[in-house]
């Protein structure tokens, strides 16, 4: 039971930090298409820009600061890269942001170093909030989760109760004919793009001293945030929500869970032994293989429900 | 196409030219190809080891080098691809450098380790020793051993030995947790073994493996191993899969202790920070507090000189006793010749530069030399980590003749001329 307990918590401040950086992704996603490699690099970016700021103005200036700069970039990269790409089809886009992502980690590390940056949690949060079973539970990690409640509830009555928001909205499911309509679509794209590259930014402020800001960490959150996309299904934030929340769970709980299939068979009556074929597979306990769950879920969700959990399209 | 074709040609003739000037500089200094990634992800290690030799090596040349002739230190980028450091074997010996040098990645050293071996063979005018750094696997210096093969860092079973023998007495219920591939799997056995035989009272509570650098959240993990009731945390883990862990825990606040094989690289201090203090522990070679504590002035200075010029730790103090011994064996052979140097590099003995004794073993070419747990502390540090305001503390040191283990190693050595 309290294993239990905590392990729901550390799932959901994982899968809540996944959401940040997912939420803007599926934005683009969904609307532009393109299968954004450099969004990582914004989450990346903004745990340095919120680093280096929080030097001379400490982290409260950074945690504003650092997500604005980072939409200032994505804004940029869009209007005067990503548009004239555009043309050229979804490849070259896809291409584009690949190449972007390692040219934004070269300069990440030419700037900041090879090594960590010692960007640390500020003292006010600190300190262990509450203690369960003898687990403290960190403030900070109840401040990620505030900051992302606030930003899931931000960004949804942006969505469905302004304007622009309705106007997104409708580009995500039928983009032609919003452009038919006469709307400024390319600028869209633009604030779109901008504003989930400033979200990306702001996951990396908050989730940069929680982990550890070096040059390596786009490079590993890269590939669950596309796992999280692709399974929430496109143009759906609540679809995004809820795989993350789900790629979160399931790899905090996959560690706790100490049995393999041969612990499964058992309840069949089958006992597996070193005779068995396949020994080695069927004796693997979970935990050595909950971090490729999320993969395994995506070969099989690509397969059977290609448009994803709540996608209204395919992918 | 003919402008590419015109650019290959151009390249070619141009690194000909090189391979010659190369062939002719060869005689004024002895040349030791270093290879290594200096570049991507694992970039900051070579980086490192780079500068730290360097400053050896000037030391060395300061004292007169080998047989009047200066070492010179020549870097090639294996971007940690087996392939890529054969590149780097092939323009070593093109050049006629009679040392290749490597550190990181025992797959690495395997590929270097049969790739020397085939060409000194093939090539007995031009043969090469290769000196391994830091590749640890065990099976290097026994199954794969090989006379043109020298390493000079211990390997992972005699690391193992060390962490278990350092173990406080306190200390009687551990947990393992290392990364699935062939290292981390290694430190698991033979962590297990050497407590079995060096602390039978001590009772392992756990035992995992975890996906290699897949990991981005660890404190389910920390939960599991405060459930299992352990005091410390054994791990062989590296990079970000020890960064994130040894964080995870003291957040939570777990009552452990960590001891690790690599807190102490580039990176570590900083990521653990000063939640660290008093708890992580980190088997190694070498801290600069260690002159402090044995009063070594000379050793002290020379380490301080580093770090003033660097500004980063000096942890290569086992690099320096490559180089001495280095020195001592061309010297004793009395030519830059590999098949000479490598005879007189077999049973050598010295003391290092903090005064413990250092043998290279005839048998399987695995140097035996002192190593130490620091611990990760403020008090009574002098010399920082990164800026930290915390240091590596000597918390105990093990001498070489205590890690003196067994060799399976049936050595092929050359006829003697």
């Amino acid at each position: 039971m309290e294993v239990f307990l905590v392990t729901l918590l550390n799932g959901l401040v994982y899968g809540m930090l996944l959401f940040m950086l997912a939420s803007g992704l599926t934005l683009i996603f969904s609307m532009m298409g393109v299968l954004n490699f450099a969004h990582a690099s914004a989450y990346m970016l903004g745990a340095y820009f919120a680093y280096t700021v929080s030097l001379y103005a400490g982290f409260w200036v950074g945690l504003i600061v650092a997500p604005i700069i980072c939409g200032l970039i994505g804004a940029a990269i869009e209007r005067y890269g990503l548009r004239k790409v555009h043309q050229n089809g979804h490849i070259a886009e896809l291409l584009f942001t690949f190449g972007l992502a390692l040219i934004i980690e070269k300069v990440v590390q030419m700037t900041w170093g090879l090594i960590p940056v010692p960007y640390r949690i500020p003292a006010v949060l600190d300190h262990p909030l509450f203690s369960i079973f003898g687990t403290q539970f960190h403030t900070y990690r109840a401040f990620m989760l505030l900051i992302s409640a606030l930003m899931f509830g931000a960004i949804w009555l942006a969505l469905t109760r302004t304007r622009v928001g309705l106007v997104i909205q409708a580009a995500l499911v039928h983009p032609e004919m919003v452009s038919a309509l006469g709307h400024n679509v390319p600028r869209m794209f633009t604030l779109v793009f901008a504003s989930g590259t400033a979200l990306a930014g702001l996951a990396g402020v908050i989730g940069g001293n929680y982990q550890t800001t070096d040059p390596a960490m786009a490079f590993t959150m890269g590939p669950i945030v596309f796992v999280v996309v692709v399974f929430g299904g496109l143009g759906s934030l609540l679809g995004c929500f809820i795989a993350s929340l789900f790629m979160g769970l399931i790899q905090t709980f996959a560690v706790v869970l100490d049995y393999s299939l041969a612990d499964l068979l058992k309840q069949f009556g089958v006992i597996v032994t070193s005779a068995t074929p396949f020994a080695e597979l069927l004796t693997i306990p979970i935990p050595r293989i909950g971090a490729l769950l999320p993969y395994a879920l995506l070969v099989l969700i690509l397969l059977f429900r290609p448009r994803g959990l709540m996608g209204t399209r395919d992918t | 196409m003919s402008v590419s074709i015109r650019a290959a040609a151009a390249a070619f003739v141009a690194s000909v030219g090189i391979g010659f000037s190369g062939h002719a500089a060869a005689q004024a200094t002895i040349k030791i190809a270093y290879t290594d990634p200096l570049s991507g992800p694992f970039a900051q290690v070579g980086d490192a080891n780079l500068k730290q030799m360097n400053y050896i090596i000037d030391f060395i040349n300061s004292k007169g080098g080998a047989l009047g002739k200066k070492f010179e230190l020549v870097p090639f980028d294996n971007k940690s691809q087996p392939a890529d450091a054969l590149l780097a074997l092939k323009s070593a010996t093109d050049q006629n450098m009679p040392f290749i040098m490597q550190c990181s990645g025992s797959n690495i050293a395997a590929a270097l380790i049969e790739g020397v071996e085939k060409h000194n063979e093939r090539n007995p005018e031009s043969r090469i020793i290769y000196l391994n750094c830091g590749a640890v696997a065990t099976e290097l210096t026994n199954e794969k051993c090989s006379f043109w093969h020298y390493r000079f860092d211990l390997n992972v079973a005699q690391k193992a030995e060390v962490m278990a023998r350092a173990l406080p007495k306190d200390i009687t219920k551990v947990y393992l947790l290392n990364q699935d591939y062939l290292f981390g799997q290694s430190v698991q056995r033979d962590v297990k073994a050497y407590l079995a035989k060096v602390r039978p009272d001590v009772q392992v509570v756990g035992d995992e493996l975890i996906p290699l650098g897949k990991i981005k959240d660890f404190s389910p993990y920390i939960t599991k191993i405060k459930a299992s009731g352990a005091k410390a945390l054994l791990t062989g883990n590296w990079g970000p899969d020890m960064n994130l862990l040894i964080k995870s825990g003291l957040e939570a606040g777990a009552d452990l202790r960590y001891y690790t094989f690599y807190a102490h690289l580039a990176g570590g201090a900083t990521a653990i920070g000063p939640a660290g203090d008093g708890k992580v522990f980190s088997v190694m070679a070498f801290s600069e507090n260690q002159a402090v504590d044995i009063k070594n002035a000379a050793a002290e200075a020379w380490t301080k000189e580093f770090r003033d010029k660097h500004k980063f730790d000096f942890y290569a103090a086992g690099f320096r006793t490559i180089f001495e011994l280095l020195q001592t064996a061309v010297n004793k052979a009395g030519a830059v010749d590999a098949t000479k140097i490598a005879f007189a590099l077999e049973g050598l003995t010295a003391k290092d530069f903090l005064g413990y004794d250092v043998s290279m073993r005839k048998d399987d070419h695995q140097i035996m030399t002192a190593y130490l747990v620091g611990g990760f502390q403020k008090a009574g540090v002098k010399y920082d980590s990164e800026g930290t305001g915390l240091g590596w503390k000597s918390s105990a040191t093990i001498l070489a003749k205590d890690v003196e283990q067994a060799t399976i190693c049936k050595m092929k050595r050359p006829p003697v001329k």
